[in-house]
């Protein structure tokens, strides 16, 4: 299959063929076949107002995904996001109702609360050698804890009223989420494919000790890497606080196993070196197609977290199969 | 060009290397034998900075070098080629090659971080074909390459930014034997070039074909150092046993 064909001296370019897909063929299938079946099992799955629907309720998950792609890339994990959503929420609701400063002061509590926290994973595992799993096990504790702590275990009311419009408005009938959404994918996407901290960020995944040899500064890499995933949990922390209106130490929980299985199912590597943030958004579109049909079809809920388990297991051991098939 | 100025190094209690020096001149190769456990990778990850010295100095044109860190290095002119090749199994051919010193494009003069694709792949091209290496294009990921590809893929790795030492750990231990008459025929380009080469090698005919000098390690000291027309290949294998 790989006829060796050398690149004659003076020859012109060898065609560009075996260029890395930008997604897996696969996840894309499994896209449609999902939407089809959908469509045939509910009339009202295939409507406009379910399709936005279902993006508004994908932005989030989808969000909290898109950090993970960069964490899981660079062979991390981060379990914290889900809790981290929360903790941002809830820093953000405070400075938007409590403290009577501007309203917008709760745009960037929330952002940076989120970053502040995946910065703190991020120094515990490169300077203090824990393992990344360990790290953010206890930060999905700790930041939980915060949360709680901080409001009594009381939702957060009352946020400005400028502020709602950024869970809750709509522009051209498209949910502001869903555009935030999109727009941080867009740059993201950019990020990972353009620069030299996204090709970083893979090459670390893939061979650590190659790319400090090579001169890669790691442990900065690694604690901005956690710094960008704590970043997109404040993001999505912001976009539920404002959809629900409250800074609800509660929100978020479990958010990390649909981020980390939308990542998957879009064929991040699991063990790092590959990861495209397309993958992710269709891995995240798969999850919240999934998710919303099983609530159009009258099925139970408790079926979606039993669906997402399985999914998630599934699609890395699909991939297992074709790497065993290619070794 | 190089000097090794009494390095020590000692990992807790264990010293592995207790005082090594040895010079390298300019278009010179020196080979670094020893057994297994001799302190020759400790040695040479000290030169590229990746471990730092208990003790001592690496000094580079006049410059003392050590306790910097290993991108630095590279800046500065010296790359090593590792035995296990380092390479990102899952990036291609031009990604590997740069890896770490990819072009950036300028936006207003200012440094934005985004990667010189058409640059880096025209040059990574340019290399791959000045070695003269097989490769049926350089936008394959390095995983799909055979072990001499892969082996030429870390040549050019190294050999891409004009660097006055090259060090070569083990290069031809995986290689079949044509592969290894490439690899030494290269080693004799670059000392034509002026470039110094360290060569560690277990295979001493290959030391005797491009080696000027012979510096044995055991236990952590240069217990010879010995230029190659100067001695045998009985001596230096002595030398590494400690049969003398």
């Amino acid at each position: 299959m790989s006829a060796t064909k050398s690149i004659a001296p003076g020859r012109p370019r060898a065609p560009a063929k075996i260029r890395r897909s930008s997604v897996r063929i696969e996840s894309l299938i499994v896209l449609a076949v999902l939407i089809a079946v959908m469509s045939f099992g509910s009339p009202y799955f295939f409507t406009t107002a379910n399709l936005f629907n279902i993006v508004l309720a994908t932005s989030t998950i989808g969000i909290l995904a898109l950090g993970a792609t960069f964490v899981i890339g660079s062979a991390g994990i981060d379990l914290s996001v889900g809790s981290i959503l929360a903790f941002a929420g809830v820093v953000g609701a405070i400075f938007g109702s409590e403290l009577g400063l501007p309203w917008w002061f709760a745009i960037p509590a929330c952002l940076l609360a989120g970053a502040f926290a995946g910065w703190i994973n991020g120094l515990v595992i490169t300077f203090g050698r824990v393992p990344a799993f360990v790290v953010t096990l206890g930060m999905m504790g700790v930041a939980r804890g915060v949360a709680l702590l901080m409001t009594n275990g009381q939702a957060v009311y009352g946020l400005p009223q400028p502020l709602l419009w950024l869970g809750q408005g709509r522009v051209a009938g498209i949910p502001v989420p869903a555009i935030v959404f999109v727009l941080t994918a867009i740059v993201l996407h950019l990020l990972l494919s353009m620069t030299r901290f996204g090709r970083h960020t893979l090459v670390i995944g893939d061979n650590e000790r190659g790319a400090r040899a090579m001169g890669v500064p790691v442990r900065g890499l690694r604690i901005r890497i956690y710094m960008l995933s704590g970043l997109m949990a404040g993001l999505a922390g912001l976009l539920t606080m404002s959809r629900v209106n409250a800074g609800d130490p509660t929100a978020g929980m479990n958010f990390e196993l649909a981020a980390i299985t939308a990542a998957i199912i879009g064929g991040t590597n699991l063990f790092g070196g590959r990861a495209t943030v397309f993958g992710t958004v269709i891995g995240a579109l798969i999850m919240g197609v999934l998710q919303n049909g099983l609530n159009l079809l009258a099925i139970p809920s408790f079926w979606q977290q039993i669906s997402i388990g399985i999914v998630l297991v599934v699609a890395v051991w699909l991939d297992q199969l074709a790497k065993g098939e290619r070794e | 060009m190089l000097q090794l100025r009494d390095i020590k190094k000692n990992f807790g209690a264990v010293e592995v290397l207790r005082g090594v020096s040895f010079d390298l001149g300019a278009g010179e190769c020196v080979a670094v034998v020893g057994d297994n456990g001799a302190g020759k990778s400790t040695l040479m990850k000290i030169i590229t900075g990746v471990y730092a010295a208990s003790d001592g100095e690496v000094v580079l044109d006049g410059q003392t070098i050590n306790g910097t860190p290993p991108g630095d290095i590279r800046r500065l002119g010296v790359e090593m080629i590792y035995q296990n090749l380092e390479l990102a199994s899952q990036q291609d051919v031009t990604a590997n090659i740069f890896l770490g010193r990819e072009p950036t494009r300028k936006v207003l003069g200012f440094e934005t971080g985004i990667i010189d694709f058409k640059t880096a792949r025209d040059q990574a091209e340019e290399m791959i074909r000045q070695l003269g290496a097989r490769l049926p294009s350089v936008d394959i990921q390095v995983g799909n390459l055979s072990g001499g590809q892969q082996q030429s893929v870390a040549i050019a790795r190294a050999l891409t930014f004009s660097p006055k030492v090259v060090i070569m750990d083990e290069p031809t231990a995986a290689l079949a034997v044509r592969e290894i008459e490439h690899v030494l025929q290269l080693i004799k380009e670059l000392k034509a070039r002026g470039i110094a080469v360290i060569l560690i090698s277990h295979r001493l005919t290959d030391v005797f074909e491009v080696a000027d000098r012979i510096v044995a390690l055991r236990q952590g000291v240069v217990i010879a150092d010995e230029r190659r027309d100067e001695t045998t290949m009985q001596d230096v294998v002595a030398h590494i046993v400690g049969a003398h």
